[in-house]
């Protein structure tokens, strides 16, 4: 993975450069004209967050019930990315529904559970920043619980009465839309794992910190 | 013709008849409608800072560790301080 960061960071610029070109391709949604291709960055940024999520729950676990330190390393960075890919659809997505709603913010079930999941992660950094000796244990357990946060949001708009689209929408999208769309997932989960890379990597560099401050002593 | 004038500011004073039905957003005069593009632009304009200022902070820090990783080396290293 290491000899392979660079070219494969340059791919990811590289879609993230190219990929405004092929959605301004895509044809319109009817209703909603222009703005709708916001779809196309708000949706995978949500993807990308849930993978993350679920990368830190797992690898929480794991930290929990055996120790592993690698497991810990990779629940702290996967939550960190985690809050930076929630941001960007909590931020993309008011943006869009400003003009297909008329509002910023509808507060139903799906945002704010968004919202909570996001708030989760952000109280897991904040655990292992300020939490002193032994957080990691207990930010470990909150990671578990965003976890078990994305079914709900993800099923939030089939169970509760909603404006947001239903999740049948990505399956059923019209023909010239799924290509861009998917383009664009591919886009946002490799810049997620190359930035979990990045971010395991000062984890184990802050390791071996302590590990020469600790022979130092 | 005081009651002219007070009928007059009266008739002016009034609100407009409210609106009956619903009327298509695409039918709004140009200065109502919300439009689409600087949204769309601010949107990706946001996810690319956020990523370009994420990668930056992440550089930093590894960049602060490396030099503390150094400095410690050094201090043990013979004659380095100790």
């Amino acid at each position: 993975m290491r000899k392979a960061f660079v070219p494969l960071l340059a791919l990811a610029a590289a879609m993230f450069a190219f990929a405004p070109i092929y959605i301004a391709n895509a044809p319109f949604e009817a209703s909603m004209g222009l703005v709708s291709k916001i779809f196309y960055f708000h949706v995978p940024s949500w993807f990308a967050m849930f993978t993350a999520v679920f990368l830190s729950g797992i690898a929480s676990g794991v930290y929990l019930f055996r120790g592993t330190p690698a497991a810990d390393r990779l629940g702290v960075a996967a939550a960190e990315v985690a809050v930076l890919f929630g941001s960007m659809g909590l931020v993309t997505g008011p943006l869009w529904g400003r003009k297909s709603w008329g509002i910023w913010w509808p507060w139903d079930a799906r945002v704010t559970i968004a919202l909570l999941l996001e708030l989760t992660f952000i109280a897991y950094l904040l655990v292992r920043k300020f939490g002193g000796p032994g957080s990691e244990k207990l930010a470990a357990a909150i990671s578990i619980f965003g976890m078990f946060n994305v079914p709900f949001l993800y099923m939030s708009v089939n169970i509760w009465r909603t404006i947001h689209p239903k999740t049948s929408v990505v399956p059923s999208l019209p023909t010239g839309m799924p290509g861009p769309f998917w383009f664009s997932v591919a886009a946002y989960l490799l810049l997620m794992a190359l930035l979990i890379q990045m971010r395991m990597q000062l984890e184990q560099r802050r390791a071996a910190l302590d590990a020469l401050f600790l022979e130092d002593e | 013709m005081l009651k002219a004038f007070l009928f007059t500011i009266a008739l002016a004073l009034q609100q407009p008849p409210g609106q009956t039905e619903f009327v298509p957003a695409s039918s709004l005069p140009p200065s109502e409608q919300l439009p689409s593009a600087p949204l769309l632009v601010a949107a990706y304009a946001f996810v690319w800072l956020a990523a370009m200022f994420y990668i930056w902070t992440i550089w930093k820090r590894l960049g602060k560790v490396d030099a503390d990783i150094r400095t410690l080396q050094q201090r043990r290293a013979p004659g380095g301080g100790r």
